[in-house]
């Protein structure tokens, strides 16, 4: 029987596995040297913040293994014999493999900043991080003032458990608006509100210098780089991206690039090992996408793809239109399509902004200049129908159309208010148009006769 | 994973947002000082005043909570308040968890069992906790208290106060804030006023001068079990026109009233939005919904004991119904074979058109239960047929009635369902015990346009919406599927909507047509990848 073993038990591996599982009756393990069971990294904030217990973030009971036959191995690949088709794993013993997936995830970035190994300076990824956290900042004596470093989706994260627990946080943020490397600046612009409405600390355009030590190696302070500012703390927060968790495949054989080099079939130059999820490198990128996709949903499809191909139907990683959510504090954020910040957006992109005067919700809406035709939608603080949303991009419709049909698209919990009808008007305000707005439509939505 | 030699076994406790701040503690003594009024007079410490002292208690016990949730949640930004639940002592099973869930549990056994130690006196005036309450009830409905109208009163003030921590708590939410204001008023006119001003009416001659039973017009056949006995039955008739109205309303109730809603709204249009049990759960209860077994294991327990308690309360209500009908088709149409004829071929159509079309869609073991309950059901009938007079099926109708009065009706709804919400949640009756709930999820599961759902391939499996799921349903394992829920057992709370940090989840009435296998493709992936992924 065929044995395909996986590194990584995070979401793409572990969709590789159930969807093999699935389609195949194929020998499965599945190894990790950061939990026992699958759990959900994007969770692990809400164990800090009292809202679940670590044992909640699992989405599949501790039995689901065993009755799938699955096999978990509780350990860490030192090295990756790909002629022999060996794993060395500290804490299990070796294992043999016919098929290796690798799925290892990715690793915080460290920038070589001075200090930045010293106690009380960490990352935010992993369940060890997590459990590091807790002995860092348990609480606001122990830990004066937190210094969250890189302002992206783990850094407001970050900001956001500590304020649960009353510990100050300065968050430096190097560029001029927070995230406004993806996000239009008027919806930057909002979030950087939010925080401080929060009062959370937020210094924008600012960088780290070094960290400092006291006399037990312990963090001290930091220094900031533009004003030599020195801020106290006793927490420092690296929350400046991720990079592939791949050192232990060095002198492997397969070949790297910031991660693991794949094809569309995700496959690596050595026959038989795949990469899928963070650690995987396209070789090129696909459409508008990064080659390195760090991203829950990417992971998950490309386990799907994959699992296809093991199975004996070859199959590509063709992602379809790209989505994503996340929630700032308390915004939340979808976006479906490309919407791309001023200093990323091609010329023949156009915007339409709408904000609510005083709550913190706004659009904004991406398309062709030319053709009208829709790229994208980012919303803050209302829910969309993915479904539509997909549709309508695949369909090319334009951005009078998405205007006229856009209460169709609402996924806001019944009675909330709406605010379709000041967004049209602002929108035929701002491009000149006359556009009604129709009445939501089940047949519609649902695509019924 | 560089970091892999860090000691994993530590637990994840640290000094977490669990400490009450000095408003809240203030809050709290006033609200345990309101309580204390009424633990002095069930002790006979006499009040002088009992007006004074009853509404200095019921205003402490509010004004206490109030003060708590003002102090708790005002002072934020309007979002999801769950900071700390799991390491607060109350709301995780600890310590005062479990202190609180034994006192509740004792005041239940009092209430039911022996109401006397609270100052019930039978003939004569009320004395103790009972006593206090005296004024109020005799302003009210014109007579002394009860131990129920003691109960009715705090359950009432609980829903009221903790209503409005719910509002506070969840005032960015809209769904919530109507449901709130909804179940506080139901339970405020339906279940406290109305019931007490009617009593007013007894003896009057819009009643032809006869008396209305107690009758909560909200509380609906099975969860009202004794709805249809004789004395109730001799009460509406003997009543002129309003009593045979309501008693119409009774039937009504639960074989027209309620399908048509639960088709169009789902069963949260009662669970969730009228119910006096379901309202205490969302408000008093809210603390503690997380608390809810997810297990696959609970789910199979709640399927068997909820179903077999709709099978207890049918043979039960039909026992006693055919108790006090006659034999003589000429005096009265509705005889004792007649009716016993009537439910063997309703069960009959219900069972079989579930059978019939909606086959697909039952568990597997819910389609052998059924068959084994109609089986039970089919064979008691017959034995009547062969046993002798003053018994129906195998026992005593009285007998019948008194068990499911004492294990349901009390030991259940009341000891277990309310005194363990800090041990098991604050839906324990609701989702293992009450037949109403049964019999609406059932409709829910097969007929109706309810549904909730998933958005897409959005969700990231985080697992809020599971932790807050008080009727203990897996959100998360369908949501991650993108396959949208439809559960019998959802009460339509719209809270696992609430705590989403990803907007997946919309509770919504649409179309029969593609409810329940409408979304499995998550969206994202190759739409071809996706045909095969869901091919089963």
């Amino acid at each position: 029987m065929e044995h395909i073993v996986i590194i990584g038990n995070g979401i793409a591996g572990v969709t590789a596995a159930r969807h093999i599982r699935k389609l195949s009756y194929k020998k499965i393990t599945i190894i990790s040297a950061e939990s026992e069971y699958f759990f959900s990294r994007t969770a692990l904030m809400y164990v800090y913040m009292g809202h679940m217990k670590f044992e909640h973030t699992q989405p599949y009971e501790n039995h689901f293994w065993k009755k799938n036959n699955i096999e978990l191995v509780h350990g860490y690949v030192t090295k990756v014999d790909s002629q022999n088709k060996l794993l060395q794993i500290d804490g299990a013993p070796n294992l043999t493999y016919d098929k290796l997936i690798i799925a290892t995830g990715s690793k915080p970035n460290k920038f070589g900043w001075p200090g930045q190994d010293l106690d009380g300076v960490q990352g935010l990824y992993s369940k060890q991080d997590l459990e590091l956290l807790e002995e860092n900042a348990p609480n606001n004596k122990i830990c004066k003032r937190a210094v969250i470093v890189g302002g992206g989706l783990i850094g407001i994260e970050l900001a956001e458990m500590l304020r649960t627990r009353d510990i100050p946080a300065t968050f430096l943020v190097r560029e001029k608006s927070f995230w406004n490397s993806v996000l239009p600046s008027g919806e930057s612009e909002m979030i950087n509100e939010h925080i401080r409405e929060h009062h959370i600390d937020l210094r924008l355009g600012v960088s780290l210098q070094e960290i400092n030590p006291d006399k037990n190696g312990r963090v001290k302070s930091v220094t900031l780089a533009e004003t030599g500012e020195e801020i106290e703390c006793n927490l420092v927060g690296l929350t400046a991206g991720v990079t592939p968790n791949i050192d232990f495949l060095k002198n492997s054989g397969v070949e790297l690039g910031r991660g693991v080099k794949v094809n569309r079939y995700l496959e690596t130059n050595v026959k038989d090992v795949y990469a899928i999820g963070d650690c995987a490198e396209q070789h090129e990128a696909i459409g508008n996408r990064r080659p390195i996709e760090a991203v829950w949903y990417t992971g998950r499809m490309m386990g799907e793809a994959l699992a296809q191909t093991i199975c004996g139907n070859r199959m590509a990683y063709n992602p379809g239109h790209w989505f994503n959510s996340a929630k700032f504090l308390d915004i939340e954020y979808q976006t479906y399509g490309w919407v791309f910040s001023e200093r990323n957006k091609k010329e023949n992109e156009l915007h339409f902004h709408w904000r609510h005067p005083e709550e913190k919700i706004c659009i904004t809406l991406a398309f062709d200049k030319d053709s009208g035709i829709l790229l994208g939608i980012n919303t803050f603080g209302i829910r969309l129908r993915h479904q539509i949303f997909d549709r309508w991009l695949s369909e090319k419709r334009t951005a009078d159309f998405v205007m006229e049909h856009l209460v169709d698209a609402n996924f806001d919990p019944e009675f909330y208010k709406n605010f379709e009808a000041q967004i049209v008007s602002k929108y035929n305000a701002d491009f000149g148009k006359s556009i009604n707005l129709k009445k939501r439509n089940l047949k519609r939505i649902f695509q019924l006769r | 994973m560089n970091n892999q030699t860090h000691s994993p076994s530590m637990a994840l406790t640290g000094e977490p947002p669990k400490s009450l701040s000095i408003g809240q503690k203030l809050a709290v003594f006033l609200g345990i000082s309101g309580l204390g009024i009424l633990l002095l007079s069930v002790f006979n410490v006499r009040f002088p005043n009992k007006t004074l002292w009853l509404t200095i208690s019921l205003l402490a016990i509010t004004i206490g909570v109030i003060w708590f949730s003002w102090d708790a949640y005002s002072k934020k930004l309007p979002g999801i308040k769950n900071d700390g639940v799991w390491f607060k002592s109350i709301s995780s099973r600890g310590l005062w968890g479990w202190i609180a869930g034994l006192a509740l549990t004792g005041f239940y056994i009092v209430l039911y069992f022996y109401p006397e130690y609270l100052g019930l006196v039978s003939d004569g005036e009320n004395k103790g906790v009972i006593a206090l309450f005296d004024p109020l009830s005799q302003l009210l409905n014109g007579n002394p208290a009860s131990q129920w109208f003691v109960y009715g009163t705090l359950y009432t003030v609980a829903i009221l106060a903790f209503g409005i921590k719910f509002l506070w708590k969840y005032r960015h939410n809209r769904y919530e804030r109507l449901r709130t204001i909804s179940v506080m008023f139901f339970q405020t006119a339906f279940a406290f006023i109305i019931p007490e001003l009617m009593a007013r009416l007894n003896g009057d001659k819009i009643l032809n001068g006869g008396s209305l039973p107690y009758y909560d017009l909200k509380n609906i056949w099975p969860l009202n079990y004794y709805n249809f006995e004789g004395y109730r039955i001799k009460m509406f008739l003997s009543s002129g026109e309003i009593g045979f109205a309501l008693l119409i309303f009774g039937i009504l109730s639960i074989f027209v009233i309620t399908p048509i809603l639960t088709y169009k709204y789902g069963k949260r249009w009662y669970c969730s939005w009228v119910c006096g049990c379901g309202g205490l759960a969302e408000t008093a209860g809210d603390s503690f919904r997380q608390l809810s077994d997810k297990s696959t294991f609970a789910w199979k327990v709640e399927r068997w004991v909820v179903h077999s308690v709709v099978v207890f309360v049918t043979l039960m209500t039909t026992a006693v119904i055919y108790s006090y009908l006659g034999t003589d088709s000429s005096k009265y149409w509705l005889t004792k074979s007649t009716f016993l004829i009537g439910v063997a071929v309703l069960l009959t159509l219900v069972f079989g058109w579930a059978m019939i079309f909606k086959r697909d869609q039952l568990q597997k073991d819910a389609q052998y239960g059924a068959i084994g309950y109609f089986v039970i059901i089919l064979a008691l009938i017959g034995f009547h047929f062969f046993s002798g007079d003053g018994e129906v099926f195998l026992f005593k109708s009285g007998t019948l009635r008194k068990s499911y009065s004492f294990l349901i009706g009390s030991i259940f709804s009341g000891v277990i369902g309310t005194g363990f919400y800090p041990i098991f949640g604050s839906r324990v009756w609701c989702r293992f015990g009450c037949p109403m709930a049964a019999i609406l999820g059932f409709q829910q599961k097969l007929f109706s346009r309810f549904r909730i759902t998933t958005n897409g391939g959005q969700c990231i499996s985080c697992g809020n919406c599971s932790v807050y799921c008080e009727m203990g349903i897996d959100v998360r394992a369908y949501a991650q599927k993108g396959e949208n829920i439809v559960r019998s057992s959802c009460v339509g709370c719209g809270i696992c909507s609430a705590v989403c940090p990803r907007g997946v989840l919309k509770l919504e009435n649409g179309p029969l047509e593609g409810r329940i296998d409408s979304n499995q493709v998550l969206l994202g992936n190759d739409v071809d990848l996706m045909t095969l992924v869901n091919q089963k």
